[in-house]
């Protein structure tokens, strides 16, 4: 195989690989403090790239839409949490699945009323609507490079922040023990709405980024958040190295599957991974706990 | 073995959801008739998630695997001149236990949110594995020219011939998982839910069982998958997609799990409403999403614990 298609696939497939860390940081995270499996989640994916969808049509600005949608995205997620998925955390893990597959319901449905049953189209910011020359004769969308960037730094502000700021220090603790900490005269409640928004501003980030290079429709957030799901089992449910390692894993994984294999076996590639790494480690790569 | 045994208030509701069944067809309304056909075809899937959900304490989100891979298999037999239903049907049972074998093999070894998951991603394997296998149709599905055969035997092309068919195998099914849920083996399973390693050290295989059980399930919704490909006399991959699965865990649930009756209650309750509903206004799903959040907060035990008033472990 040539290697110029090689590096092409492995930027493709780091990009992939990016965008599916920033659901599975968010999804990990919940699960790591407040035990929480939400498949809502690419919900949230799914509603940061409508509003930031509208905001580009309405205004013609993409920077407009990334400043605008983040925190939107983030406000419906603590919405969520405090209306509803409050309630869900010392249910057992059924009632969890049952109750955020319910969201989903609810939430395709609202955006059919709202936008409609058509598919959105987000235009490529101008700024990095060209094609970057990374070798003599290889050019690469600059977009996708940009998400790659934005990914990647995301992953290292993630990484200050849990390890080295007073909000990661209790959000560490917290997934330990919550019970300490809420003892300890932390407001717990408090952390766990900020958590979630953390996660929906993540998923956000996802979902504007989705835009421009896939097409905003009802059902996108569910493409998605299996593939997130594959990423955490195997990663380490609660890990965020883990859910990092994983991802980059599937991103790759997934790519080089559909350049070299028949449609039907490439679309199990990183099924037949994940069954692999469980065998192997029935608790992922980095377990969190135990 | 064990005599069934039944609050009078429970062989009340199965007795009497049974019999109403059994008269539907002398209305001779053929939308009822099609729309209860596929109900109790769903109920025989929601009835085989629960032996794993409700008696198993196996969260699968997966079922649907089993369920589209019962009415593949008879799809493409179909495609190769297998007609006869007597070939078919054990077909789409054995290929669906074997799918299971594996499966259950890999996923039973974790547990909890895993296994939750696991199932899931397996299930979606399967459906983009159909989805992007074009001789079988791909994304769109195949029709199947025929329902099958059972040599001269009956016909059921007639709807009616074939609605009694799927009611007598439902009963037969029904009454079949009540008494293993009563045996020794039941008792097991259920033993396992509540305190797994209690019953490892008490000299069970548990993984054994689990798996075992596992299968059971997995034969029973691919039997219910054969029976819906003859229903609609077509196979698409959307019998398999990850949504069909959260359906069947909601008529588990709703139904309320660890009954057997109760879920097939849940799809009965589910696919009227959904036909209601549907009736109203295009965004029914509007409505039904924070009602079942509404019966996941506060009703725990569903229709059934309603109905018969019982307290259900699980």
């Amino acid at each position: 195989m040539d290697p110029l298609l090689i590096f092409i696939q492995g930027l493709n497939g780091l990009q992939l690989g990016v965008m599916l860390f920033l659901m599975a940081a968010g999804l990990t995270l919940v699960f790591g403090v407040m035990n929480l499996i939400n498949l809502a989640h690419g919900s949230l994916y799914m509603m940061g790239a409508y509003l930031a969808a509208t905001v580009q049509q309405r205004t013609g600005s993409f920077l407009l839409a990334v400043l605008l949608a983040i925190p939107l995205t983030t406000m419906l997620g603590m919405l969520v949490e405090v209306t509803a998925l409050r309630r869900l955390y010392k249910r057992d893990h059924l009632d969890q699945v049952l109750a955020t597959f319910a969201l989903i319901l609810f939430f395709n449905e609202l955006v059919r009323i709202v936008w409609g049953p058509q598919a959105y189209f987000m235009a490529v910011p101008e700024l990095f609507s060209g094609y970057f020359s990374i070798l003599p004769g290889v050019s690469y969308p600059i977009f996708r490079l940009v998400i790659i960037g934005v990914g990647l730094a995301v992953a290292l502000l993630l990484y200050l922040i849990v390890s080295r700021t007073r909000l990661g220090m209790l959000i560490r603790a917290g997934a330990t023990n919550r019970e300490m900490v809420g003892a300890l005269g932390v407001n717990i409640q408090l952390l766990y709405t900020v958590v979630f928004g953390l996660g929906a501003a993540l998923a956000g980030l996802a979902g504007i980024m989705a835009g421009p290079i896939l097409s905003v429709e009802v059902g996108m957030g569910e493409s998605i958040i299996i593939l997130t799901f594959v990423v955490i089992v195997i990663g380490g449910i609660g890990s965020i190295r883990g859910a990092l390692i994983a991802s980059m894993l599937v991103g790759l994984a997934d790519t080089f599957g559909r350049v070299l294999l028949p449609p039907a076996l490439a679309s199990m590639v990183i099924y037949v991974l994940m069954a692999g790494v469980l065998c192997w480690r029935p608790q992922g790569l980095f377990p969190a706990y135990g | 073995m064990a005599k069934l045994k039944f609050p009078r208030l429970q062989q009340l509701i199965l007795l009497s959801v049974v019999v109403l069944l059994a008269f539907v067809p002398l209305f001779g309304d053929l939308f009822y008739l099609r729309l209860f056909t596929r109900i109790m075809i769903y109920a025989m899937v929601a009835l085989s998630l629960d032996i794993i959900l409700g008696y198993g304490g196996m969260v699968s989100f997966g079922h649907a695997a089993f369920f589209g891979l019962g009415a593949y298999t008879v799809g493409i037999l179909a495609r190769f001149g297998v007609a006869s239903a007597f070939l078919a049907w054990p077909a789409a049972i054995l290929v669906s236990v074997l799918l299971a074998a594996v499966i259950g093999a890999v996923s039973l070894r974790t547990g909890g949110v895993y296994f939750i998951m696991i199932t899931l991603a397996f299930a979606q394997m399967l459906y983009y594995f159909f989805f992007s296998l074009d001789v079988y149709g791909g994304s769109d599905g195949m029709p199947m020219v025929a329902r099958n055969t059972f040599a001269g035997l009956i016909d059921i092309n007639r709807h009616t011939t074939f609605y009694y068919l799927v009611f007598g195998i439902m009963v037969l099914i029904l009454f079949v998982a009540l008494r293993l849920m009563q045996s020794r083996f039941g008792m097991v399973i259920q033993g396992i839910r509540d305190n797994e390693r209690r019953m490892r050290s008490l000299g069970f295989a548990t993984y054994r069982y689990k798996l075992v059980c596992f299968i059971i399930s997995a034969a029973v919704a691919g039997l219910a998958g054969a029976l819906i490909a003859n229903q609609t006399l077509y196979v698409s991959p959307s019998f398999l997609h990850w949504t069909r699965s959260g359906d069947i865990l909601i008529m588990v649930i709703l139904g309320g799990m660890g009954s057997l009756v109760g879920p097939m209650l849940g799809a009965l309750c589910l696919l009227l409403t959904e036909e209601v509903l549907s009736g109203y206004t295009e965004h029914w799903m509007i409505v039904l999403g924070p009602l079942l959040i509404v019966v996941v907060l506060f009703a725990r035990h569903g229709i059934y614990g309603l109905l018969a008033g019982t307290k259900q472990s699980g």
